[in-house]
This record gives structure tokens, C-alpha cells and sequence, in this order.
């Protein structure tokens, strides 16, 4: 069977043939909406967040403003404890744009506790210091916040979670 | 079941995959649906209805592609259509021709699912970002592979399943891909080889991902009517038997990653419309001769072979190590090459997962082809946030 297509190589794509580049100059501003806006807020007084269904009996994290299930409109925001547990996690040697970094990042997906939904919880970084193999699934972590006048209302204001004493 | 007309796929037209493409998305659409066209017998004044399949318009940098890629694909001046589910989307795309004419819309679709990555700079991680919620997760840099490490750890975690065993998939579908004309790679790899190349995101490794590319795929789709008007032999044509697809949350941190539930629920559907109602896996791999599942990392196969239901949950790792996924396995799992061989142009990856049903299923598969009968083949995608699961069922054209 004969296909088509013909390769350039990226000299061939950079250098010799044509190629029309062009640099898009766009910026985003999101409003961050009822839920999002008090999960932020939240952070902001070193808390987390959650939003517990009246319908459906469950609290979730991060918080929205309708239940996804039973569609019922969810304004019951609860305050959940700054602790959790390591749902799943990796370490990271490459960075958004492909480029490698020497020392991993260790992204991780928290569930908080006081979140009834398994899993519930949020994406989130260990604490890059941490001796790689003491990192485990299951492992109890706790949130390390920037200090209350560095924090500005974004994810960021919780510097990343660490292991807690009782683990 | 509702009342809807037979619908069959009767040609395929695919391109190289390359790395980067001389062509335009254009262009490569155009050789992509003129090869289909010209495979069926047909021409574009023929066509009544024309779907393109492509993947975020971030890639290309180019908005709404759908109108960019009209007239390459054959819908000059005609009712044309683009859906777009993410990775998904290239099996969706013919789900999409088969509801234009089991619907009674039209009788002879063209399908084109086209993808060029090559445009956007330093990489397509960049422009990945982008699906990642804007407001908690964005902020916290992340990449695509991040998530797939996540999910892949979970998934390993859950069932305790060893390294070795994930990594038998990138060995065995980049040698089933040394056979399939369009392929980028062109040679085997070593376990170890696998296993040893670069940590990405710790358990990813280089090898453990499917290359980016640039190319197309068409498909040419008819009611049964139109096809024995055509007088096309039963021996060209695939019958769509099946359809599904389900979309979760974009909110993947609430689900637990170790088990696509959406595919499930996309299979089941599929299975259902296809009459078969015993879901079990001994059945149902008896009931399909193979599987062509979604393969963008290695783990992703073995996930949504479970998802499928074609092995319990836990136990599709094991079946690849030992071997009973070759092509000449007990039951053989993505004979084509798949993403990781064959490369992975989004849509048109999972395009040619289709197309490869449709050869198996018609015997034109060349040195691909599965020893002995094939008589019903399952194509699967997924995509978005780790929330799309999107199925489709042919069986041959002289099968009950």
C-alpha cells in the first residue's frame, strides 16, 4: 500500500524550507466564579475549602456551585481541615515547555480529610525535600502555607503538603 | 433499539506519520480523503455529508479549524461537521458518520480525522497547559505528563502491578508497527530498553510514550442501500455495529484513576446496541477477534482493555506480558502498531485505529494481518482530561 506525506527534517523545517512563524500576544483573566472565588478566598485565611450536598449527602473538595449527580444547587461550604492523604503522586524531571530539571517536582493529588467522596481532593506539590523514598500512596500529609501576608488568594498560598509526625 | 439504517465503512485513505509534515493540515487532509475516495470507487461530487475530526485548535495555532480544514477534506460547498472530543475524537468522528446516515441524514459520508503538531513551539506540552483548569492547577505548572504519571502510579499501586509489565506493550506494539505502512519507527525495541530509557515523570519514561506527529485519515461511510447501488463487494465493507461514548468531569482529582469507569460505560453502551448483552471477559473475547484500544502511553492500553472489559480489573497487564495480546496471541491487542508505533497525530492517531479494523475486518492488512478468522474488531479513544471514552464496534461485511 503506498501512503503519502513527506518529512522534513528540523533542519529542513527551521532553516531551508519555508516556515511562517508567528507569536500570538494574548492574555486571559478568568473570574473565578461563586465556588472557585470562596475556595480562593479560603486560602487566603490559610483554609480549605469544601461543599457538602444536601441531596446527596457528600462533602467534595474542591467546592462547585451545583451537584454534578443530582444537579441540586450546593451552597453548604464547609471548612475542612488542612490535612490529607497522598491519593497518587510522581516525580517530575520535565517542566510545561518539555524542558528537563535536575531535581524532581513532586506533583500529587491530595484527598483532604473531612471529604466524603473517595477520592476528594486536589492537585497539589509535596515538599520537594522529602527523601524520594519515604514518599508513599496512603502517606498522611499536612498543608505548609506561606506565611498570612504573602498569601494572595491562589493555589499557590499553600507552599506545598508535608509528611505529618504520625505517619 | 431504535430504528436507524445499516451503516458500512467501505474505504480507507491514511498518509505517512511524520514527525513534521512538509504538507499543510490541508494538504494532508486532502491526500488522506482523496485515497479514501478513490479506494471506494467513488468521487467527491458523490459525497453528501463530510465530518472532520481534529484535535485543540491550540496545536495549530490556528482558530476554529474546522473551516481551515473544509475544502482538504471534501466539504466544499457541503453539510460539514466537526466534533471534537479531545483525544477522543478520532473514533468519535465516524460515530459521528455513522448517526449522518443511520439517522437517514445522508447515504454517503466521507470521515477525515486530521492532526499536525509540528506547528506549535517548543513542543506540544506547551499548548497541552491549556486543558488544565485555569484557576487551582494551572498556577502550579504543570505538564500532561504529570497527570499520566499520576494515574499511571495509581493504577500500579492499586493492583501491585510490576514495571515489566506495562513496558511489554511499548515492545510489542512498536514491533507490530515495523509492518504498517504509515508507521514512524521502524524497529524493535528491548525490554530494557524501555525500562532503561529517560525518567520523565517518574513511572514514565521516554519509551513508555507514544511519539507526537503530523497525519490524516479518511474513511468513506454508506447506508446499505447506497452501497449495493455502488455494487461494492461485501469483501470491501465493515459493518458499524456498535457505538458508545461517555465524558466524566474535568474535575479528575475527585475519580479514582485507577479505573476508567467512563470507558465502561462508552463499551457498554456499544456493546448493547450491538446485541451483545453478556459482558463478561471470557465472552467478549470471544465474541471479537481483536482490539485496537488507545494506546498513548503504555499503560493506557492495559487500562482501557480493563475499562473494556476485556480482562478483569488488574489482570490486562499480566495478559501482555505473557504474550497473549500479540497478533498471534489468544487475543490480539492493537495488531496495527498502535500510537506508540505507528505515532500519535491526535485525531488521526485514533483514526487509523479505526482504519485498522476496517483492514483486519476486510483482509487487506497485509503483513499486519491476523492469522485465521477476523470477524468483529473494537476500536477505542479517549481523551480531555482523562474523561473521555469513545468506542466503536465493526464486524465484516458477510457476518450475522
Amino acid at each position: 500500500m503506498e501512503v503519502r506525506g513527506n518529512k522534513l527534517t528540523s533542519d529542513e523545517f527551521f532553516n531551508r524550507e519555508i516556515s511562517v512563524k508567528h507569536k500570538p500576544e494574548i492574555k486571559y483573566a478568568w473570574a473565578t466564579g461563586v465556588a472557585i472565588t470562596k475556595f480562593l478566598a479560603g486560602l487566603k485565611e490559610g483554609k480549605i475549602i469544601g461543599v457538602h450536598c444536601n441531596h446527596c449527602e457528600r462533602t467534595v473538595c474542591p467546592p462547585r456551585m451545583f451537584c454534578e449527580e443530582c444537579f441540586s444547587p450546593m451552597s453548604n461550604y464547609v471548612e475542612l481541615s488542612g490535612t490529607g492523604i497522598i491519593n497518587t503522586f510522581s516525580f517530575a524531571f520535565i517542566r510545561t515547555d518539555a524542558s528537563r530539571r535536575d531535581n524532581a517536582e513532586i506533583p500529587a493529588v491530595i484527598d483532604i480529610d473531612g471529604t466524603t467522596l473517595e477520592p476528594s481532593g486536589f492537585l497539589h506539590l509535596i515538599d520537594e525535600s522529602v527523601p524520594h523514598e519515604k514518599i508513599r500512596i496512603g502517606m498522611r500529609v499536612k498543608a505548609i502555607w506561606k506565611d498570612p501576608e504573602e498569601r494572595v488568594g491562589d493555589i499557590t498560598d499553600i507552599k506545598y503538603f508535608a509528611p505529618m509526625e504520625d505517619n | 433499539m431504535m430504528m436507524v439504517k445499516k451503516v458500512g465503512m467501505v474505504s480507507v485513505g491514511i498518509t505517512k506519520f511524520m514527525r513534521r509534515a512538509k504538507e499543510t493540515a490541508k494538504e494532508l487532509s486532502y491526500y488522506a480523503a482523496k485515497m479514501a475516495l478513490d479506494e471506494a470507487g467513488i468521487t467527491r461530487k458523490d459525497v453528501d455529508g463530510v465530518i472532520i475530526g481534529s484535535a485543540p485548535d491550540a496545536f495549530d495555532g490556528v482558530h476554529q479549524k474546522h473551516e481551515y480544514l473544509t475544502d482538504g477534506s471534501g466539504g466544499f460547498n457541503k453539510p460539514s461537521m466537526r466534533g471534537y472530543v479531545g483525544g477522543g475524537t478520532g473514533v468519535f468522528s465516524p460515530i459521528q458518520g455513522w448517526y449522518s446516515i443511520a439517522s437517514g441524514m445522508h447515504d454517503v459520508v466521507l470521515v477525515t480525522t486530521e492532526e499536525k503538531m509540528s506547528s506549535v513551539l517548543p513542543s506540544a506540552q506547551a499548548a497541552f497547559l491549556t486543558i488544565f483548569d485555569s484557576m487551582i492547577e494551572r498556577p502550579l505548572g504543570p505538564n500532561l505528563v504529570w497527570i499520566f504519571a499520576l494515574e499511571m502510579k495509581r493504577y500500579m499501586e492499586k493492583h501491585g502491578i510490576p514495571k515489566e509489565h506495562i513496558a511489554s506493550v511499548s515492545v510489542k506494539n512498536k514491533s507490530n508497527a515495523i509492518d504498517h505502512p504509515s508507521a514512524m519507527l521502524g524497529r524493535k525495541f528491548t525490554l530494557e530498553e524501555v525500562m532503561n530509557s529517560e525518567v520523565l515523570c517518574d513511572p514514565v519514561h521516554l519509551l513508555d510514550i507514544s511519539p507526537v506527529a503530523d497525519g490524516a485519515v479518511s474513511f468513506v461511510m454508506m447506508s446499505e442501500e447506497k452501497i449495493k447501488e455502488f455494487g461494492i463487494s461485501m469483501d470491501d465493507v465493515a459493518w458499524v455495529d456498535g457505538v458508545g461514548w461517555n465524558v466524566d468531569t474535568t474535575m479528575w482529582t475527585n475519580r479514582d484513576l485507577f479505573y476508567p469507569k467512563y470507558v465502561e460505560k462508552a463499551a457498554k453502551q456499544a456493546y448493547n446496541m450491538a446485541g451483545q448483552k453478556d459482558h463478561s471477559p471470557e465472552n467478549l473475547r470471544k465474541w471479537l477477534s481483536f482490539a485496537e484500544p488507545y494506546d498513548p502511553f503504555n499503560y493506557k492500553e492495559l487500562h482501557h482493555l480493563e475499562g473494556l472489559q476485556l480482562y478483569p480489573k488488574g489482570k490486562a497487564p499480566e495478559a501482555a506480558f505473557e504474550g497473549m495480546t500479540a497478533r498471534d496471541g489468544d487475543f490480539p491487542v492493537t495488531p496495527s502498531g498502535g500510537l506508540l508505533g505507528v505515532g500519535n497525530p491526535i485525531a488521526a492517531a485514533a483514526g487509523m485505529k479505526v482504519a485498522e479494523v476496517y483492514y483486519q475486518l476486510t483482509g487487506k492488512a497485509e503483513k499486519r494481518q491476523i492469522p485465521g478468522e477476523v470477524s468483529r474488531g473494537l476500536a477505542q479513544a479517549w481523551g480531555d482530561l482523562m474523561q473521555v471514552g469513545t468506542v466503536l464496534i465493526m464486524k465484516g461485511g458477510r457476518v450475522e
